[in-house]
């Protein structure tokens, strides 16, 4: 795959008489975007317009003055700054850095598209910072699911049923029993249909995307079937207690920083927590070295006495439990309730961050909160009544999704032996 | 043109398609006479026949332990509760029947009276189920064409989207036309939305590599959004209505009906004979050679000179497009309007189906019938019972895994395991 993408690059493009190398043609995407951020945004808001950002979080002892900027002038500042990058690009390339000019880049598209939207408003940044780590929380969880099952050679497109059952479960008996017990019964359930996945791929060998779509498909007609049928007539058991916010003492207090990280909900510190363990885990331990081996060289893993089989029923069943939480997290984390369909793609968007990170939990992390802030922005956009029509900013996620897979797969590299089930000879 | 930039898919070599029959006789029999082929044709039912039925078994289960009162009676009285149990059971399948199937007393008397109108009541159980059966047989080819050259299209449901869009479109804002030039345009509209939907994931996964599942689910979710965006304002919002609901089509668009006063219309046979040209287009032409070529094994394929990446994207726009054609069909019949959720999830049961039907073009069209009749039974069932139509839903994904691994069907039945070797793997993880 890899060796594809890097012909690919080296290929010049010929425009008209004139042949351009690929980071000629990269250079020239970045003045050509640059100019037309000036364009819409610089001589889009009305003159003498200021931009207003506010740094406070509700409810903080410290507070920052709020930035303002004029808006017109920022535009065009931070656009030059855009076609600066283009121009060395143009001229001379990035080479490795490459990925830090597409982060500039992206970086500055946002920053100008935040001046043209908060242009004559006042948007509070940091509410949308605290937004953007609560809404990766499940993407994140999702994403870890996939980095434990892929690792060990499972592809696990079930994730997102293992959302919605999750949900559902952690709604009914988070209701029933209390939250904590919703959100143990929820793991439970995401591991339940995890052993399903794992017993078809591993046992009967299904493919293993057919294996998850079944799970998909059952899951959305089980929950929907039951919240029609139960939940329907029995309101209370849809209706769990949520997991308030918890801040920590002082760290709480650090301007910006502070309410962005430390005043949340139990998920979202168990999700930092578990991307750490889950990092030093897979990258620092026996087990981690196991887990790896089985996915990229189960023949040899298991030539050196490995239990490849074991290690995937194992590992699946575990990110079958993250998935689990991770469909609590949206009911008893967030919204309080359970709804049909209410993961809406979660689970796939996990699934594409895994990618994006590069199959790492980590990177899964980091990618996820590309997608939560593409999430939490466009739902503080439309509180904001930005002329943008709320459907368009809806698809921002997906869109960002499909840019990402398209744009990073080729380089990031999959466990070799990842989808592909193993046979003891 | 310059050389398609697909990565050559690692050579893999136990990688037959998930489509390869396990019953199928092993490649080294000789050559079957008519009784072997009769036999190995009913061998090959004996599957999917015990899948149906294991599906309906488990949906009843589901029925009967999803009612506190049965569950509750089956605690204090065992065989009460299991006669309530039975009870509720053959009454949610009865009306599902009779709903889909329709009174068989009802259809001999219609038959015998000859009486216009009650022979439209007796056969409009049948005729609705035909009504449901036809976008599932479009959506079910297009996700069977994807599988024959080893893409996993999950995003039928939104070419679909858009096929019924473009289909409306044509529909409304073309007037005047005779209809023998306006509703083949409307068709070809369809067509052409669900291809230019498919065309993104297959051009993106020839070019960069990225997998075609992620794409086509997000490309779902941006359909939606697309016809909630395009329903709410000009040219597809029905002018003075504040809901979001589009313009209806000119008379000139509409498919005409098959039998007068029945629901089910001229896109029916026009599906069977799309499924007919599929199996050319798959088995006869050269093109479908190239196809099933690169699902079987995209390296020899490669190197027998077909170019994997235009005919991944060429598969990838057919498919869409007869997914387009089944929202079209949706689309281009009496109603003539579209709104939000117009699809029960047709796209999502083309995948059972294609799974059901083998990727085979007339397995397609049995497993399409019968998921039509599931649905079409679905709201009557509801309307008698109060048991929601989501069960049909829960039967599918029982009757599709049960398919997907027959193993687990001939642990469970006791049957025989005929020799096989090798496994069913098509997709290879995300790197290939």
């Amino acid at each position: 795959m890899g060796d594809v993408s890097v012909a690919a690059q080296a290929r010049p493009v010929a425009i008209g008489p004139v042949t351009l190398r690929r980071h000629q043609v990269v250079g020239l995407f970045y003045i050509v975007l640059a100019a037309i951020m000036a364009v819409l945004a610089g001589g889009g808001v009305s003159a003498g317009a200021s931009s207003t950002f506010d740094l406070n979080a509700s409810g903080v002892a410290v507070q920052l003055p709020k930035l303002i900027v004029p808006s017109a002038g920022t535009a065009y500042v931070l656009s030059g700054l855009c076609a600066f990058v283009g121009a060395i690009q143009l001229v001379r390339g990035f080479g490795t850095r490459n990925g830090i000019a597409i982060g500039a880049v992206a970086f500055l598209a946002v920053a100008v598209f935040l001046v043209w939207a908060a242009s004559g408003r006042s948007m509070n940044i940091v509410g949308v910072l605290q937004a953007t780590v609560q809404r990766a929380t499940p993407i994140t969880l999702a994403g870890l699911s996939g980095v434990l099952c892929e690792r060990a050679g499972v592809v696990n497109i079930a994730i997102e049923g293992m959302l919605l059952t999750g949900a559902f479960v952690a709604a009914v008996a988070g209701s029933a029993f209390g939250p904590w017990i919703g959100i143990a019964a929820a793991a439970l359930s995401g591991g339940g249909l995890a052993l399903v996945l794992a017993v078809l791929a591993i046992r009967y060998r299904v493919d293993q995307i057919i294996a998850g779509t079944i799970i998909n498909i059952f899951a959305l007609g089980i929950t929907s079937f039951l919240s029609a049928r139960v939940l329907t007539d029995v309101p209370e058991l849809n209706n769990p207690d949520r997991l308030q916010p918890i801040a920590i003492p002082v760290l709480n207090d650090i301007p910006i920083v502070g309410p962005i990280l430390f005043a949340n909900n139990v998920f979202v510190y168990s999700m930092f927590i578990l991307v750490g363990v889950l990092h030093f885990g897979l990258f620092h331990t026996r087990w981690g070295l196991r887990v790896r081996a089985v996915g990229e060289h189960p023949r040899a893993a298991d030539t050196v006495g490995i239990n490849v089989l074991g290690t995937r029923y194992r590992n699946v069943f575990l990110g079958g439990l993250i998935a689990g939480v991770g469909g609590a997290s949206l009911v008893i984390g967030a919204s309080g309730r359970f709804d049909r369909e209410m993961t809406a793609g979660r689970g796939f968007i996990g699934l594409a961050a895994m990618i994006f990170g590069g199959w790492a939990p980590v990177g899964a992390f980091l990618a996820s909160l590309v997608f939560g802030f593409a999430d939490s922005l466009q739902a503080r956009l439309s509180v904001l009544n930005v002329p943008i029509p709320s459907e368009l900013l809806l698809m921002v996620p997906y869109l960002v999704t499909i840019l990402v897979v398209a744009g990073l797969v080729g380089r990031a590299r999959a466990p070799a032996a990842d989808g592909r089930p193993y046979e003891k000879e | 043109m310059t050389e398609p930039t697909t990565p050559p898919p690692a050579a893999e070599p136990t990688a037959p398609p998930a489509t390869a029959a396990p019953a199928q006789a092993p490649a080294s029999a000789p050559p079957p006479g008519p009784a072997t082929r009769l036999a190995r044709v009913l061998g090959s039912l004996v599957v999917p026949i015990l899948a149906i039925v294991s599906g309906l078994f488990i949906g009843a289960l589901v029925i009967v332990f999803s009612d506190r009162e049965i569950v509750g009676l089956l605690g204090r009285d065992p065989l009460a509760g299991l006669g309530a149990a039975v009870d509720s059971v053959s009454r949610a399948y009865g009306a599902l029947l009779t709903g889909s199937i329709g009174d068989p007393g009802r259809i001999a008397d219609a038959l015998a009276s000859g009486d216009a109108r009650s022979f439209e009541r007796a056969f409009r159980p049948i005729s609705e189920s035909l009504v449901r059966a036809t976008p599932l047989i479009f959506a079910g080819l297009a996700v069977a064409l994807g599988f024959r050259s080893g893409l996993f299209n999950i995003g039928a449901e939104g070419q679909l989207y858009l096929g019924a869009i473009f289909a409306v479109f044509v529909g409304f804002t073309l007037t005047g036309l005779p209809w023998f030039i306006h509703l083949p345009l409307t068709v070809l509209a369809g067509f052409l939305g669900g291809a230019v939907w498919g065309f993104i994931p297959g051009i993106l996964k020839a070019r960069t590599g990225a997998h075609e599942v992620i794409v086509t689910i997000m490309l779902n979710y941006v359909a939606y959004r697309l016809l909630d965006l395009l329903l709410k304002n000009q040219p597809f919002q029905r002018a003075g209505s504040a809901n979001p609901i589009s313009k209806i089509i000119e008379e000139s668009a509409e498919m005409p009906q098959l039998i007068a006063g029945l629901r089910v219309t001229w896109w029916f046979p026009l599906a069977l004979l799309t499924a007919a040209g599929v199996s050319w287009l798959l088995f006869h032409s050269t093109r479908g050679f190239e196809f099933r070529a690169v699902g079987l094994n995209p390296g020899a394929a490669r190197y027998a000179g077909i170019r994997i990446g235009r005919t991944l994207v060429l598969t990838m726009m057919i498919s869409g497009a007869l997914a387009g054609l089944a929202g079209a069909s949706v689309m281009i019949a009496d109603e003539g309007t579209l709104t939000p959720g117009f699809s029960p999830g047709y796209g999502f049961d083309a995948i059972a189906i294609a799974l059901l039907g083998r990727s085979r073009p007339l397995g397609v069209v049995a497993a399409a019938i019968l998921f039509g009749i599931l649905r079409a039974g679905a709201t009557p069932m509801q309307a008698a019972t109060q048991i929601p139509i989501d069960l049909v839903v829960v039967v599918q994904s029982f009757i599709v895994m049960f398919i997907a691994a027959p193993a687990l069907v001939r642990t469970i039945y006791r049957i025989r395991t005929p020799r096989v070797s090798g496994t069913e793997v098509f997709s290879k993880g995300w790197g290939t």
